[in-house]
């Protein structure tokens, strides 16, 4: 899987460093929807300790648009060999790795694929599977993957000419809206569409029991994304778990409750 | 004051908040920052169906939406609404009491407490049932166009294909190779094109042409000026009466297009070849003789096709003897623009000069290759070429 021609990697993941040069390295992987913004306010409270390293997968984000691979990318595991060249392009050792949402299953992937590359996995709404099955309750069924697609499609529609609106000020948080590009949220529609497929469609249920990292997996209250029983899946199946049920609702809480997510985060490093 | 205008403060004085919010012309909704419907407006439940008492504390927003908007909510609208603190003309599908979709667009915002934190998130929704079956109209439309647009693209692949003789025919005493590159990317049809065919007797017509103009139109007339060149090459004895038949077949045709060709004609002979050459509009082959490097130019410049009504074509005849060689090619080649100016045909009788002796099929790779790298790959004009070579002739 060579890149011809080469980029760099940091343009090629639009990656984001901040942090101690000799702190342990905490790498953020954004999960399906958005970008590497969405976890700027729970990276923050790390950056004192940790060298935190954000960045945008393949086709998200402000990723460099070349480094999307219809091949590639037609699976979890190429956005996870992505975030093993990431870390070893970076030099990252004893990496913390967080995930949210499908970047969970990208990170269990990539710490399969080199058990030796994290010291810790950190899930943040994980699903090992999305759609139900025989005995197994992932929430959606298969139909549920094309009426997502009309939903994206839906509002594509206006996509490139209706870009800048979704950008208007943040009078009461600037130091929000001095950062925010206007891709956030907002990607190409067709790679959009082959995410959502990619996403929504795997089963990484098998998988689970190969990590032998030291996982943490982060549940929210009233996720629809990834409900309770879903979350719970995941952490029967890992062999090396611990569990947290947040009072956070919803399946963004590195948005909605940055705080109570650090803290949960920070108690499992910590301990 | 006009009475229209009495009537218009009249009925701003019976306008109050309360009366404003509830039967606004959008329905309203405030939930708590995780979701909690906990006030809409009455515009809201006329437009859903749904009962208040059903709804206010007890549903979340996302209840209220079919599933692909609710992942499309939970995973886009709301990132973008927490980060931005507002998200605009987002479409989403509402779920009526009696099952039937509303589909909306709205705008949301969020309210925060002094310490930033969100507390509440306002939202204004419009019916956009009208707009979505146009939109949908349109989302067809270009899925159409799309799916057009590809069947086009291998449709020119396989027109190309067709008009331009993929393999060119094994010839005894003559060695042979052609090429043919499309202009820019090389999905379009264009309007270059080569011909080789036997006729009765032992005799060979090679034709190149160049039609001007891509695209299906231009498609038709080079069918045409082939078609016409092989019916005419069967009752004809040069290639100036077979030119003359095609300008007469593209004049009287609709089109409005014109045509440049060479057409050699090549007879057998104990020594080799008898060839006869003719141009319309069309540059002069290239003879390189036996034992010689530098070529020269061969043919008599005449009127290119379909533009006058009876036009002069002449022939030139010559001996093509073992170890002679001619170039045919279209002003692809010559008219090629580089960063340092035309390719020209001095460029050309350079490289042919430098590969004199090679075989067909090494120097027409060799002159595509360096035509191409001239224009950094992306052609502006179609290319043909057609490199022949007498051979010693077999014993009988």
């Amino acid at each position: 899987m060579n890149y011809d021609p080469p980029v760099d990697v940091m343009r090629r993941h639009n990656v984001r460093i901040s942090g101690p040069v000799d702190g342990q390295p905490m790498v953020f992987a954004h999960g399906f929807g958005c970008d590497h913004h969405m976890w700027r306010q729970v990276a923050s409270a790390f950056e004192d300790r940790y060298r935190v390293v954000l960045f945008d997968h393949a086709g998200a984000g402000d990723a460099d648009p070349s480094a999307y691979d219809l091949d590639r990318h037609s699976s979890l595991a190429g956005y996870a060999e992505d975030v093993v060249s990431l870390c070893h392009d970076l030099g990252l050792l004893h990496v913390v790795f967080v995930g949210h949402s499908v970047s969970s299953m990208i990170g269990a992937l990539a710490a399969i694929a080199e058990p030796g590359l994290f010291d810790k996995l950190i899930m943040v709404g994980p699903s090992a599977r999305y759609l139900n099955d025989a005995g197994y309750v992932g929430g959606f069924e298969a139909s549920d993957i094309e009426a997502l697609l009309e939903a994206l499609e839906a509002n594509y529609l206006g996509w490139s000419a209706g870009m800048a609106p979704a950008i208007v000020g943040n009078a009461d948080r600037p130091e929000l809206g001095a950062t925010l590009t206007a891709s956030f949220c907002r990607t190409d529609p067709a790679i959009a569409a082959r995410f959502a497929r990619v996403t929504f469609t795997s089963d990484n249920r098998a998988d689970l029991a190969l990590v032998t990292t030291e996982t943490l997996v982060m549940q929210c209250r009233n996720d629809i994304i990834a409900p309770e029983v879903v979350g719970e899946y995941v952490r029967d199946h890992l062999p090396n778990v611990s569990y947290s049920l947040l009072e956070a609702t919803g399946h963004c809480p590195n948005l909605s409750a940055p705080e109570e997510t650090a803290a949960v985060i920070a108690a499992f490093l910590d301990r | 004051m006009s009475v229209s205008l009495e009537r218009f403060y009249g009925a701003l004085l019976d306008d109050d908040a309360a009366a404003l919010y509830e039967q606004a012309p959008c329905a309203y909704l405030s939930t708590t920052s995780d979701g909690l419907i906990v006030k809409v407006n009455e515009t809201f439940l006329q437009w859903t169906g749904l009962d208040r008492d059903a709804v206010v504390g007890r549903l979340r927003f996302a209840d209220l939406l079919t599933v692909g908007s609710r992942i499309y909510h939970e995973t886009h609208h709301l990132p973008m609404l927490m980060m931005h603190g507002r998200a605009q003309e987002i479409a989403l599908d509402l779920l009526r009491a009696d099952g039937r979709i509303l589909p909306a667009i709205m705008n949301s915002v969020i309210e925060r407490d002094p310490d930033g934190q969100p507390v509440a998130i306002r939202t204004a929704l419009f019916d956009a049932s009208e707009r979505r079956r146009y939109e949908q109209e349109l989302l067809l439309a270009k899925r159409r166009a799309e799916a057009s647009e590809r069947e086009a693209r291998v449709l020119s692949a396989l027109v190309q294909q067709t008009l331009i003789t993929p393999a060119v025919p094994s010839i005894d005493g003559l060695a042979i190779a052609a090429a043919y590159r499309p202009a820019g990317l090389g999905d379009e049809i264009g309007g270059d094109f080569y011909d080789i065919f036997e006729l009765p007797g032992g005799s060979w017509v090679i034709v190149v042409g160049d039609v001007e103009g891509k695209g299906v139109e231009a498609a038709v007339v080079t069918a045409l000026v082939r078609h016409v060149v092989r019916a005419a090459a069967a009752h004809s004895e040069r290639p100036a009466q077979i030119l003359r038949e095609v300008n007469q077949a593209i004049f009287g045709h609709p089109s409005d297009r014109y045509c440049t060709a060479v057409v050699l004609w090549l007879r057998p002979t104990d020594a080799g070849w008898s060839a006869a050459i003719s141009l319309a509009g069309h540059p002069p082959a290239l003879l390189t003789r036996a034992g010689t490097h530098r070529p020269t130019a061969i043919g008599r410049y005449c009127k290119l096709l379909g533009a006058f009504e009876d036009p002069e074509f002449s022939d030139t005849t010559f001996e093509l003897g073992p170890g002679d060689s001619l170039f045919l090619y279209t002003d692809g080649v010559t008219e090629a623009r580089g960063a340092i100016g035309w390719y020209g045909q001095d460029r050309l009788a350079d490289l042919l000069e430098s590969v004199a002796g090679d075989d067909p099929g090494p120097v027409v790779d060799r002159v595509l290759a360096d035509v191409l790298a001239f224009q950094a790959d992306l052609p502006r004009d179609d290319i043909a070429l057609v490199a022949i070579a007498a051979e010693m002739r077999p014993a009988d």
